[in-house]
């Protein structure tokens, strides 16, 4: 266990590099992001040199990839163009987007799982039915038209809440916000945990299980559902990554000041430090969370060993 | 789990509520409460909040309502009047000598001085401050020392056209002569400076600190400002409101939306996408006024295929061949108005606005267009394309209108079509490095209400915002001409005639003069938009 967590954490190595490596190369391809800073003019050359100097922008790429990764290990992300360090950028954004992500991720949890186990047992049902148009209706409508749709209906027209979100961004005002974010996903949850139930079902340790005489309730909880819950478990893993990276739409319908409005602004203004420090930071979420995932499993399925 | 989130929500509408009428204050005469704040809308500004560093409308905003400066432009005319200048002399254009008026203070206390303001234009022209709005101070004699075009290192540290003679005078020396210098004095950039922006400068960037009539109270970077009315303020133009609430919105749409729920006072940008609905939703309380901005299409000159003879014949057939007025109205529901010149209708006929100083040549006339493009040798490649960023504004509705119209009147369905660039700022480079290959998008927002603000910049030889690189000998004289004049109306007529010479070379196609607009709230009387697009804060009364 130990020697496979630490070879995943030297694989981890690579594609971290290679990941920043494309995405500060992207950045840069877009053009000179000081003839932006300006406005509508031309920025005097003077300055603008100054400028350049200042942000590092005047070395060679693979120089300016080299000192910037140099700087990332000491805890320096270097400096947005409005002067606030990147890292503080992070202390105020991060921990709004991993709010909405909790919110979101309870939602596809408690809703899907539940949605899921409820239609897996009873396929053909009309529940079932019901519950699987209700999935294609949500996933084929785009995020952006669930998340005007309800801030209109909710926010202006009946006044249950407020449609944007104040800067404090509470649990309580995440509701919304984390529902539309989840709409998607919790439909896929709700699919995946309804298929593996259904196939788990007619297996034969269910068959033995209930042959035992044990009880509905323990048969479904401990013997079907853990069984069932690892593609679902994946599924969820790798989707804390894309939810924090993906809340870009979300973020700004209700006016939330997280990663994917920080991302928005970097990208608007072509602020390397400030798209490459944030990417970077999500790179790691995404495989922390996979390596998390993967342990999860010899949790939910004693027979997977590690080595 | 659902009692919950039904209990959470009717709480959260009872505080909305509450909060509501706790603002109210209880006085609905409509006469205002002195004490009860507002809120509205703001962008996220781009650069650190300095003066001279703020070179766009949200942080200029902030500016605004934090400094008072020797000049002040009249929120309803545009004219610059003095406002700290006891008086401004000269002989000479050239040498001025600058009074301050005595009793005014910064909020903390300290005296505004002349020393205030040849202190912060001494730091704001100083190329190792890096602040982008310098070359406001390029006229001061010695800033080619303490600012090099080269980038060199600066050989002075101050500019050695100021000098403090005493307490409350200085003298600025000029380079060359420039009549309507003292009426650019009330650009933020030109604002006095405290001394603890030089001695703790980073404190002051959290918080800055002014003369004006609001204070900052609170400033979270990135999502709001919380201003308080400064109750000790000195000026005649004091806020009539207890504050204002400054709060970063991530989309405008999501304002204009806040606006309707009641959850905001004033939104002073009004989406397109709302603009069918703006009159329906808030009647009267919907603001749509001109602006000292003008939207033209830029030729580049560098290229000899827009640079030889007839080339201008083709420039104003193209011209001929746009139909502004259906574009204003169906594109933009009559929030820019097609434009007759080069200025702006803010100037007014003093300030040298004159409607239809185009002529014909800024006249739909689809059969005329043809025979001039014609006649002046064709299309350069027989196809036309402007060239736009596509990630703000949405320019792409009107460029492709434009095209549209021009492919229309030359019955050719590909002689002009867009050319999109992914980012403004790749845009910017592109332009500052010489790459287009026909016409683009050019705009131009003023920095004080003068009809120099609107040639020289953008047409003189190699300024600073000439992007299409034309270079004409007679404009360039009339201009200088123009600056050396003593007197306003003569230096105005003057600049007209250089106008003129835009006109008669085409040296870009004037579009549209665009409209700020606002909407706001019931809570609120007495809103109205400054020549420069933003809210007259201090004037809006709150009920």
């Amino acid at each position: 266990m130990g020697r496979y967590v630490i070879r995943r954490l030297l694989q981890m190595i690579p594609v971290f590099i290679g990941a920043t490596l494309l995405i500060f190369l992207m950045v840069n391809v877009m053009g000179d992001p000081i003839a932006g800073l300006c406005g509508d003019r031309e920025c005097d050359p003077a300055t603008a040199a100054q400028l350049e100097k200042e942000f590092g922008l005047d070395k060679p790429v693979w120089q300016q990839y080299l000192t910037y990764m140099g700087n990332v290990f000491t805890g320096d992300f270097g400096t947005a163009f409005n002067g606030q360090p990147v890292t503080e950028l992070m202390s105020t954004s991060f921990p709004v987007t991993i709010r909405l992500t909790i919110v979101a991720i309870l939602f596809e949890i408690v809703i899907g799982v539940t949605l899921g186990v409820v239609t897996g047992l009873r396929r053909g049902h009309p529940v079932d039915t019901g519950v699987l148009l209700l999935t294609l209706v949500v996933i084929s409508v785009p995020t952006f038209v669930t998340g005007l749709l309800l801030q209109l209906l909710l926010g202006v027209e009946w006044g249950w809440i407020k449609p944007s979100v104040s800067t404090d961004a509470t649990f309580g005002e995440l509701i919304v916000p984390g529902l539309v974010l989840a709409s998607v996903s919790l439909a896929y949850v709700t699919r995946l945990t309804r298929t593996s139930i259904a196939e788990n079902k007619r297996s034969d340790y269910v068959r033995t299980a209930v042959a035992k005489g044990l009880p509905h309730r323990r048969v479904v909880t401990r013997h079907l559902l853990r069984n069932s819950l690892i593609p679902v478990v994946t599924f969820i893993g790798t989707d804390i990554g894309a939810l924090m990276g993906g809340a870009i739409v979300t973020e700004r319908i209700f006016n939330i000041h997280g990663v994917g409005y920080q991302l928005y602004q970097g990208i608007l203004r072509q602020n390397t430090q400030t798209v490459v420090g944030f990417v970077t930071v999500l790179v790691l979420v995404f495989l922390v969370a996979n390596l998390l995932v993967d342990l999860l499993y010899a949790v939910l399925d004693p027979r997977i060993r590690y080595a | 789990m659902r009692g919950a989130t039904h209990a959470k929500w009717a709480a959260c509408a009872a505080a909305v509520a509450l909060v509501a009428t706790a603002c109210g204050g209880g006085s609905d005469n409509g006469g205002g409460d002195s004490g009860a704040t507002l809120s509205s809308s703001w962008g996220d500004p781009q650069n650190p909040l300095e003066p001279a560093n703020t070179n766009e409308v949200q942080g200029g905003k902030v500016l605004d309502m934090i400094f008072r400066s020797l000049k002040r432009y009249n929120p309803e005319t545009g004219a610059a009047e003095d406002w700290l200048a006891e008086k401004i002399e000269t002989t000479d254009s050239q040498n001025f000598t600058i009074t301050v008026k005595d009793g005014w203070t910064f909020s903390n206390g300290e005296k505004v001085t002349a020393k205030s303001f040849v202190d912060a234009w001494n730091y704001g022209a100083d190329l190792k401050n890096n602040q982008k709005n310098a070359y406001f101070f390029e006229y001061i004699d010695g800033y080619s020392k303490i600012h090099p075009d080269d980038g060199s290192a600066p050989s002075a540290g101050t500019l050695s056209g100021l000098k403090v003679t005493d307490e409350m005078t200085f003298t600025v020396k000029l380079k060359q002569k420039f009549s309507t210098f003292p009426d650019t004095l009330g650009y933020p950039a030109f604002a006095p400076l405290p001394q603890s922006f030089f001695s703790d400068h980073a404190g002051w960037l959290k918080k800055p600190i002014g003369n004006g009539p609001y204070t900052i109270d609170s400033y979270t970077k990135g999502s709001q400002m919380v201003l308080k009315k400064w109750d000790d303020y000195p000026g005649e133009d004091k806020a009539e409101n207890g504050g204002v609430t400054l709060k970063v919105y991530t989309d405008n749409n999501t304002a204009y939306t806040d606006l309707l729920a009641g959850n905001l006072d004033l939104v002073d940008d009004v989406p397109a996408a709302q603009l069918k609905n703006v009159k329906n939703d808030l009647g009267d309380r919907y603001l749509n006024t001109p602006a000292g901005i003008i939207q033209t299409l830029a030729f580049p000159f560098y290229d000899p295929n827009w640079n030889k003879s007839g080339s201008d014949k083709v420039r104003t057939g193209l011209s001929r061949a746009i139909d502004r007025d259906q574009i204003t109205k169906t594109i933009f529901q009559d929030t820019r108005t097609p434009a007759s010149d080069w200025t702006s209708p803010v100037l007014g006929e003093e300030g040298g606005f004159e409607e239809g100083f185009c002529g014909d040549a800024c006249e739909y006339d689809p059969d005329e267009a043809k025979k001039l493009i014609e006649e002046g040798g064709g299309l350069p490649g027989g196809q036309v394309k402007i060239t736009y960023n596509a990630d703000t504004g949405s320019h792409k509705q009107w460029v492709d209108a434009v095209c549209n119209s021009i492919n229309n009147a030359l019955d050719n369905e590909t002689a002009c079509v867009g050319n999109p660039v992914g980012t403004f700022a790749d845009f910017r480079s592109q332009i500052s490095d010489r790459k287009m290959s026909g016409p683009f998008r050019a705009g131009w927002q003023m920095d004080y209400p003068l009809i120099q603000n609107f040639l020289q910049p953008l047409y003189y030889t190699n300024a600073s915002s000439n992007d299409g690189k034309w270079s004409n000998k007679e404009f360039d004289g009339l201009v200088d001409q123009a600056n050396a004049e003593t007197d306003t109306a003569k230096a105005v007529d003057t600049f007209k005639e250089a106008e003129g010479v835009v006109r008669d070379n085409m040296a870009a196609i004037p579009l549209w003069y665009q409209n700020g607009s606002a909407g706001y709230s019931e809570r609120l009387s007495n809103v109205k938009l400054n020549p420069f697009s933003v809210p007259v804060y201090n004037e809006i009364k709150v009920s």
